[in-house]
């Protein structure tokens, strides 16, 4: 186990003729503590797998340095880094055992039979194959493939870290749940440190303690679940994290006041009262209530989604969500709206302007 | 278009993957297949699309029995969850295609490529080959090419599976609204519950080559008449456990009981079952108070969710907001009783609800 530092990262794929390198990741400098449980989250192009592999070796990036616990590995091959992965599609020796193949890595680095045998019950114990020991791969289904896919990233105790490359998008809905739920117990008993890398924010939330969203290459916000949501850095991770993402407003500053639809808003923080820039308002739908007084809006489109109620309402040019709940009553005449103090947030060029660093 | 199976069935070889099913869907509207990979909603398609003939039973569209109609004689459209373009075709070629089988005038063509292009936002990439696009650009290509036919039933296998998180969130919020003046009867094949509930419209909960029930979503979702149909349309799953119903008294367990509604307080005393959907058992509030070791907390951005077990049963609590806590943590739960869903000793729904 060891702590994964990042220095000035970046990496160019070679460019077409005659253009400039377009970098991904931009320049990424997260550092992953050791036993930690990371995720890396963005939509499909951001760089993630990038990011994997750079860890993993098999990429050396253009730039920077990758350094594990204060041991400068960037040019160290894949093979000598002690890093464990699980891919997308479970990766079974389907003519071996589930112990053969669980067994696997350990036989491979030599380990004594009677280590491989105790690891391997363990292992097997945590993700309920300890019936199926005997049994061939070939037989089982796609989650249990996938289960010793996980297994088979997890029996070796000589690794720096463990990669997880969007391993639950072969599982079915229903028994994505078990396994996810699976994979984060399994973290907190035997405390080593994961990345798991996924485009969904549910299995990114779910899994990490530290969320690292990336957009167009590079790093966006580095954060726990909470952060995430109640303080989005920066306006891609407002719409990104939740759902229905974060409403996104223009507005205007007077008198230190963000000012949207003609009327000033409450905000739990002062506001620079010379700001400049593309300004907006990033107000959750969860934020949002009909009131007596506040802006008027006409709905356009409520949603019954069971739990609560998604209605969509606008004010002139601006579509606003809400989510309201599942007993309420929506308004049938007149309707206005307003937004939870503590929770509106004021953004500059999209950059959160609280956390901005001048 | 109104469609309809009477008795249909699916074998092939010795395995049975529809059947008996009858089945009348709603004309002009989004109609959703609800159910787990292998529950038979491909299946289901193929057989309407009439790319399979049905063992048994007989398929009906307006009125005309239509079961030996080969699929080229229908007027059908199909969207599966890969996206299926033409590879060597631009943009605009794709959604022509089925216009120049039929044989439209180049005038008629281009005005209507232009139409769909636009409500698509494909107009910025109609000179694009489809390995230029993203996945979301070649989805809706495929789905333009469909919506162009002017077919009355269009036929869309979990269309979204294969897209990001959050282009889903948004094409979800677009489908209903770029059928709404079409006319067509669209079959929508899901396997997540809340795609269901945003698409709205009506659902068919399947399970295992069945159709556990069918009407309008929000009203399957409030009222499943089986434990079965329940289980289908939850995710996470509903919390169900075997409660003893005394006079009017339910117990779950010695020390934890309430009051039945009165509906049920007149049946016989015995064992009965409840459902409790996971938003229902929060962690803070008021009702009934349960308690038992959290083994896992879950976090979906504005919800959390909570596995805990509670009288040997493993229930979740789903609560909106972000809850953490430890591992093996015993915590509190509440519950209003008058959310509980009953069902009988052959899992079929008591009515409770006036």
């Amino acid at each position: 186990m060891s702590q994964i530092e990042f220095k000035n990262v970046r990496h160019a794929y070679p460019p077409p003729p005659g253009q400039a390198p377009v970098y991904a990741p931009k320049e990424a400098s997260p550092t992953w503590e050791d036993g930690g449980a990371y995720a890396l989250l963005g939509p499909s192009g951001c760089g993630k797998t990038t990011l994997l592999n750079i860890i993993s070796g098999l990429l050396t990036p253009s730039e920077g340095s990758i350094l594990f616990d204060g041991q400068e590995v960037t040019q160290l091959p894949t093979t000598e880094r002690h890093i464990a992965q699980v891919f997308q599609f479970p990766v079974v020796y389907d003519t071996m055992t589930v112990f053969d193949n669980l067994a696997f890595p350990l036989r491979n680095r030599g380990v004594a039979e009677a280590r491989v045998k105790q690891r391997v019950t363990e292992i097997a114990d945590m993700l309920d194959l300890s019936d199926r020991l005997g049994q061939r791969a070939a037989g089982l289904t796609a989650d249990g493939k996938q289960k010793i896919s996980l297994g088979r990233g997890l029996v070796r105790e000589d690794v720096n870290a463990i990669l997880f490359d969007e391993p639950l998008t072969v599982i079915d809905p229903h028994l994505k749940w078990q396994l996810r739920s699976k994979l984060k117990e399994l973290h907190q008993r035997i405390g080593m440190t994961m990345i798991y890398v996924t485009h969904d924010q549910v299995e990114a939330l779910t899994f990490a303690d530290k969320v690292v969203v990336m957009y167009d290459g590079g790093v966006v916000q580095v954060g726990t679940p909470v952060e995430l949501f109640n303080r989005p850095n920066h306006t891609f991770v407002g719409y990104f994290i939740g759902s229905p993402g974060m409403n996104v407003l223009p507005c205007t500053v007077d008198h230190g006041q963000p000012v949207f639809a003609n009327t000033r808003l409450e905000s739990g923080y002062p506001v620079d009262k010379n700001l400049s820039g593309k300004l907006e308002i990033g107000i959750r739908p969860e934020f949002v209530s009909f009131s007596d007084d506040g802006i008027p809006v006409a709905i356009e489109k409520v949603e019954d989604l069971g739990r609560y109620q998604v209605v969509t309402v606008r004010h002139e040019a601006e579509q606003i969500k809400m989510v309201v709940g599942e007993d309420q009553a929506i308004p049938a005449q007149s309707p206005k709206i307003s937004f939870a103090a503590d929770n509106l947030l004021l953004y500059r060029d999209d950059w959160a302007v609280e956390t901005e660093h001048a | 278009m109104a469609i309809e199976l009477r008795n249909v069935s699916l074998r092939v070889g010795a395995e049975t993957h529809i059947y008996e099913t009858d089945l009348s869907l709603q004309p002009g509207q989004f109609n959703i297949l609800l159910g787990t990979t292998l529950s038979g909603k491909t299946s289901l398609m193929r057989l309407m699309a009439g790319l399979e003939k049905p063992t048994s039973g007989e398929l009906w569209m307006n009125g005309e029995e239509v079961t030996g109609i080969p699929v080229q004689k229908r007027s059908v459209a199909m969207v599966y969850q890969a996206f299926i373009n033409y590879p060597s075709f631009s943009v605009y070629d794709n959604i022509a295609s089925p216009l120049k089988v039929a044989g439209l005038p180049k005038d008629q063509i281009d005005a209507k490529v232009h139409e769909f292009a636009d409500m698509l936002q494909l107009t910025p990439m109609l000179h694009r080959l489809p390995d230029e696009l993203s996945g979301g650009q070649q989805q809706r290509t495929a789905l333009a090419r469909a919506l162009v036919k002017g077919a009355d039933l269009v036929l869309l296998d979990e269309p979204l599976a294969n897209l990001d998180y959050k282009l889903r969130e948004e094409l979800r919020d677009e489908l209903p609204k770029m059928f709404a003046d079409s006319g067509a009867t669209v079959v929508y094949a899901t396997s997540e519950p809340l795609e269901a509930l945003m698409l709205g419209g009506y659902t068919a909960t399947l399970n295992e080559g069945r159709v556990v029930q069918f009407g309008e979503t929000s009203r399957i979702y409030r009222q499943p008449d089986s434990l079965e149909a329940a289980r289908v349309f939850s995710d996470p799953p509903i919390n169900t456990a075997a409660i003893e119903k005394r006079g009017n008294s339910a117990y779950l367990s010695d020390a934890v009981s309430w009051t039945v509604p009165a509906q049920l307080a007149s049946l016989p005393d015995g064992r009965y079952s409840i459902g409790l959907r996971p938003h229902h058992l929060l962690p803070h509030g008021s009702g009934v108070e349960v308690a038992g070791e959290v083994q896992i907390a879950e976090i979906s951005g504005s919800e959390s969710i909570m596995r805990v077990n509670i009288e040997g049963n493993n229930w979740v609590s789903e609560a909106h907001g972000i809850h953490s806590c430890e591992f093996g943590e015993r915590m509190s739960f509440f519950f209003d009783s008058s959310r509980c869903l009953y069902f009988d000793s052959n899992d079929k729904l008591l009515e409770t609800q006036v």
